[in-house]
């Protein structure tokens, strides 16, 4: 289901949707987006244990949205700047429109379940 | 500062019109008058938007975001069958410089006493717009945009 093209630097937009497809994970990017944090401080507002974040850190680390460094006994976090190109931001703010027009489409054919007629004139 | 990239990829999107028979959405896609009553969204001012809905014929949007970004979208529509399906191609660009070349095709299709509409977009999406502001900016985008997509997913 997953494709990943092995000669590209930036995953391809269905392993993001996979790596975000988790409430938790995408709590751990929007924390992430700020600035990066060491596990723990990316745990501690999460109600799941430290294991279970690390683990979701794993798949986030994998889907190349997230880049980790240990020093000494600390392991901090980041957003990967180079994970998502202006392309793929593009990509998903286009879908974004079309969710919401597809939805502008549907609220406007239930006011008006008859083709507007000309005469109502403009405002 | 960022090298130009090109991506290409392909989405599709379903809703359901429930108790909306595929005329009456045909209509609203297909007469210009109609059209510009759902397409645009709130923040968005709609400056021109002219269609020509027919086989070799254009539609031109002009849209300007608050903060005076000037979006457009040149389509040419490529098959119509009426009542049932049409394909286009459409460039978008934001002030002046293009931002993707697609091919965006729309299906209807009856389903109980509604209609099933499924959006497919085929695009080549093109780099080198990019500030470190934009990124930020279309990080938080994405998150917030693939979260909304994955949340009608689940539900």
């Amino acid at each position: 289901m997953l494709k990943y093209l092995a000669d590209e630097s930036q995953p391809p937009i269905d392993l993001l949707f996979g790596a975000l497809a988790d409430p938790t994970r995408r709590a751990l990017i929007d924390r992430l987006i700020d600035g990066p944090a060491s596990v723990s401080e990316l745990a501690a507002p999460l109600l799941i244990s430290l294991p279970a974040v690390m683990q979701q850190l794993q798949v986030l680390q994998s889907s190349g949205l997230v880049l980790s460094q240990k020093v000494g006994r600390v392991r901090t976090c980041s957003i990967n700047p180079v994970a998502l190109s202006t392309a793929e931001q593009w990509i998903a703010e286009r879908r974004k429109s079309w969710e919401e027009r597809l939805d502008r489409l549907g609220d406007y054919l239930a006011e008006h379940p008859e083709q507007h007629k000309q005469e109502s004139g403009n405002d | 500062m960022t090298e130009p990239t090109i991506k290409h990829a392909t989405f599709e999107i379903e809703r359901v019109y429930e108790g909306v028979p595929v005329a009456r959405v045909w209509t609203a896609w297909t007469i210009a008058d109609e059209k510009r009553r759902w397409w645009g969204s709130g923040n968005l001012s709609a400056d021109n938007h002219d269609l020509d809905f027919r086989i070799g014929g254009l539609e031109h949007v002009t849209d300007y975001a608050p903060d005076g970004t000037k979006y457009t979208l040149e389509a040419h529509y490529c098959d119509i069958v009426e009542g049932e399906r049409f394909v286009y191609t459409y460039e978008m660009s934001r002030n002046d410089a293009r931002m993707s070349v697609s091919v965006a095709t729309v299906v209807l299709v009856p389903e109980g006493d509604g209609t099933r509409l499924t959006l497919t977009e085929q695009g080549v999406f093109l780099d080198g717009l990019d500030t470190p502001a934009d990124r930020e900016h279309g990080t938080r985008a994405v998150v917030e945009s693939l979260a909304k997509a994955l949340a009608q997913v689940e539900a």
